[in-house]
């Protein structure tokens, strides 16, 4: 018994030291997609370096957090598509980054459908960052200090693929916001207002059959009457190649939207005043237009308390915890 | 995108000051350092008196032009990027808006910009050199004013819409750049020959209000040549303060986002009542409504 406590000791020195994998604060949230057990704090420090590092593009001018910026929940500030290499425009809204551990598939349109894959995306696009990964790598090779941190990190000689794009998606997945008012709420810590109760009730009526709690959001893809836009953009349709899919996006999260300005996929409207002046009396009729719109009138009836009390209870799911940690 | 923490010492010899240094006070000042610094804290400063005659010397011996001094580095690119919008949408060519019971579309936006002035943090002035200090911006092609600017942390921007009065009644020869009527560029477009002078702004665009379905905006007069007329010249002042201050650093570039809200042209114009709009005396109406249509939104720092 004597000995008990020094053995106790050394067998938490042997340990691995691994992270909270889930975040205390999210024990509300459903099973993530995810194994958040694997999170470690080495991979993710690995990760967090190449995320800021613009050796991913092909002049070495841009990084990821060059449209993904850690203040903006990560989002490009106030840009309604987003500027990647030579100063070239992309027809979509950078989406912001965090809770990808409960999602099943990424990007406004779905089309990559594995986390470890989606930095392929934007690291070979012309107009983001116009790389390939074979060069990538090489680059990450001939590198005076990447070397020795995949060997820390991985106990490999050789960076290879699977670590790269590896140690980007643990960090992409160590983003997790779950720490607003709202989620302060749900756990009995806190109280809503009078009007952001009831904002919260007509938003379960009228927005979370998509827009699902506690993620505000889910994973389907719909066509909510907006206007065709500058650039034509067919959304889902571009990966599936099916007829229904035409003007269809996914559906984004509405947590810290204070930070994500301005909003829809391709950023056309700079206020939550003009997005629910969408959905009151701005749609537009399609064949595939939700079902959920068709109503009396195209859209959601609500009046103009009613849509002062969705908005205040949407100023709810900001995050501003989350905001400062990744900041540091 | 960097954040650095470190403060950064600005070298006093990059910025033109506005007013007058006087030369004793400096002698002074290094006279006094030379008591209690080291070797080559005094050769510094000699040569720093001597940089500064030199550049004084040089300065009363140019002609008039707002010409650099040999000492301003510009070695960093500063641009100012003029986005439009519509209110709270983005602005799409041809595409119907409406604001206060107006609705209008855009099918040409055009302006100039000119006499950019940017200040530093110390309140140091750097006055973009006249000659190049003219831009014409159709933000349809090219949303971006881009020059060299020296390294410092501006605060604040100033700039003029239009074209000052004295470069519009200058000769042929002196209309450079985007001002010259040659097939490189668009100036042409928005030149007034029946009555000489520049159109500093011109938005057209499609109003079920027109009385002809069509409304024409073009906005000039720097207040006459030989008598006075309309002047519309406007300058636009903007505080960078709030937004993002443009923290210029040498072989960085740096961006000055602001939106330009178009809608903002139409307050107190009734397009039915003023559908075409040139040189008459309403023009000053929608001049006035110049200065509300520019918000600072970010700056880009550390760019490479």
């Amino acid at each position: 018994m004597k000995y008990f406590w020094w053995i106790l000791i050394l067998f938490l020195g042997a340990c691995e030291s691994h992270e909270p994998q889930v975040l205390n604060s999210a024990a509300h949230f459903p099973e993530s997609v995810y194994d958040l057990s694997q999170l470690n704090s080495k991979e993710i420090e690995l990760g967090k370096k190449l995320f800021f590092d613009p050796i991913l593009s092909r002049d070495n001018s841009i990084s990821c957090a060059s449209c993904h910026i850690p203040s903006m929940a990560f989002t490009h500030h106030g840009h309604d598509v987003s500027h990647g290499i030579d100063d070239l425009l992309g027809k979509r809204n950078t989406l912001p980054l965090f809770n990808l551990a409960w999602y099943k598939n990424f990007f406004w349109d779905g089309g990559v459908f594995h986390l470890n894959l989606t930095p392929i995306a934007a690291i070979t696009n012309e107009v983001e960052m116009d790389e390939t990964i074979p060069n990538v790598i090489t680059k990450l090779r001939k590198d005076s200090e990447y070397p020795k941190l995949f060997k820390k990190t991985y106990g490999t000689d050789l960076i290879i693929d699977q670590e790269f794009l590896g140690a980007l998606a643990q960090y992409l997945a160590s983003l997790q916001s779950t720490n607003s008012k709202y989620d302060q709420v749900i756990k009995g810590k806190a109280t809503f207002t009078e009007d952001e109760a009831k904002g919260y009730a007509l938003f379960q009526k009228n927005c979370s059959s998509c827009h699902q709690e506690p993620t505000f959001r889910s994973e389907g893809f719909f066509n909510t009457g907006l206007p065709i836009g500058y650039y034509d953009d067919l959304g889902r349709y571009d990966v599936t190649a099916l007829e229904e899919d035409k003007y269809k996006f996914r559906v984004p999260s509405l947590r810290n939207l204070s930070y994500t300005k301005p909003y829809m996929h391709d950023g056309r409207y700079k206020t939550l005043e003009r997005v629910l002046q969408h959905y009151r009396n701005g749609m537009v009729d399609y064949p595939n237009l939700d079902p959920a719109f068709k109503n009396t009138k195209l859209g959601i009836d609500l009046n103009d308390k009613e849509t002062e009390q969705i908005l205040l209870f949407l100023n709810t799911l900001n995050d501003p915890s989350f905001i400062d940690n990744v900041q540091k | 995108m960097k954040h650095s923490k470190k403060p950064y010492k600005l070298r006093r010899m990059g910025i033109v000051k506005i007013h007058q240094i006087s030369l004793k006070t400096t002698l002074e000042n290094t006279s006094k350092r030379r008591k209690t610094v080291p070797i080559y804290q005094n050769i510094l400063n000699k040569m720093k008196k001597l940089f500064f005659i030199l550049s004084v010397t040089l300065f009363w011996s140019c002609s008039d032009n707002n010409e650099p001094t040999i000492l301003d580095e510009q070695n960093s690119v500063l641009s100012i990027e003029f986005d439009p919008i519509a209110g709270d949408e983005s602005l799409w060519m041809g595409r119907k808006y409406q604001t206060k019971g107006q609705d209008y579309s855009v099918t040409e936006l055009k302006f100039f910009v000119s006499n950019i002035k940017l200040t530093n943090d110390k309140g140091e002035a750097y006055v973009l050199p006249q000659d190049s200090s003219y831009f014409l911006i159709n933000p349809e092609k090219d949303k971006f004013a881009k020059f060299k600017v020296p390294q410092g942390n501006y605060t604040h921007l100033q700039f003029i819409l239009g074209v000052d009065s004295l470069r519009s009644t200058s000769p042929l020869e002196n209309r450079t750049g985007a001002l010259s009527l040659n097939p490189e560029n668009d100036a042409a477009s928005m030149y007034w020959s029946w009555n000489s002078g520049y159109i500093f702004f011109k938005m057209e665009g499609e109003s079920s209000l027109a009385p002809s379905g069509k409304y024409r905006y073009h906005i000039g007069g720097f207040g006459g040549y030989s008598s006075p007329t309309l002047n519309n010249i406007k300058t636009i002042n903007i505080d960078l303060k709030k937004a993002g201050v443009a923290q210029v650093r040498k072989d960085l570039k740096s961006n000055i986002h602001l939106f330009l809200d178009v809608s903002k042209v139409f307050e107190n114009v009734s397009i039915k009542e003023n559908s075409t709009v040139m040189m008459m005396p309403f023009s000053t109406v929608i001049a006035k409504n110049f200065e509300n249509m520019f918000t600072h939104d970010h700056t880009e720092n550390f760019v490479k």
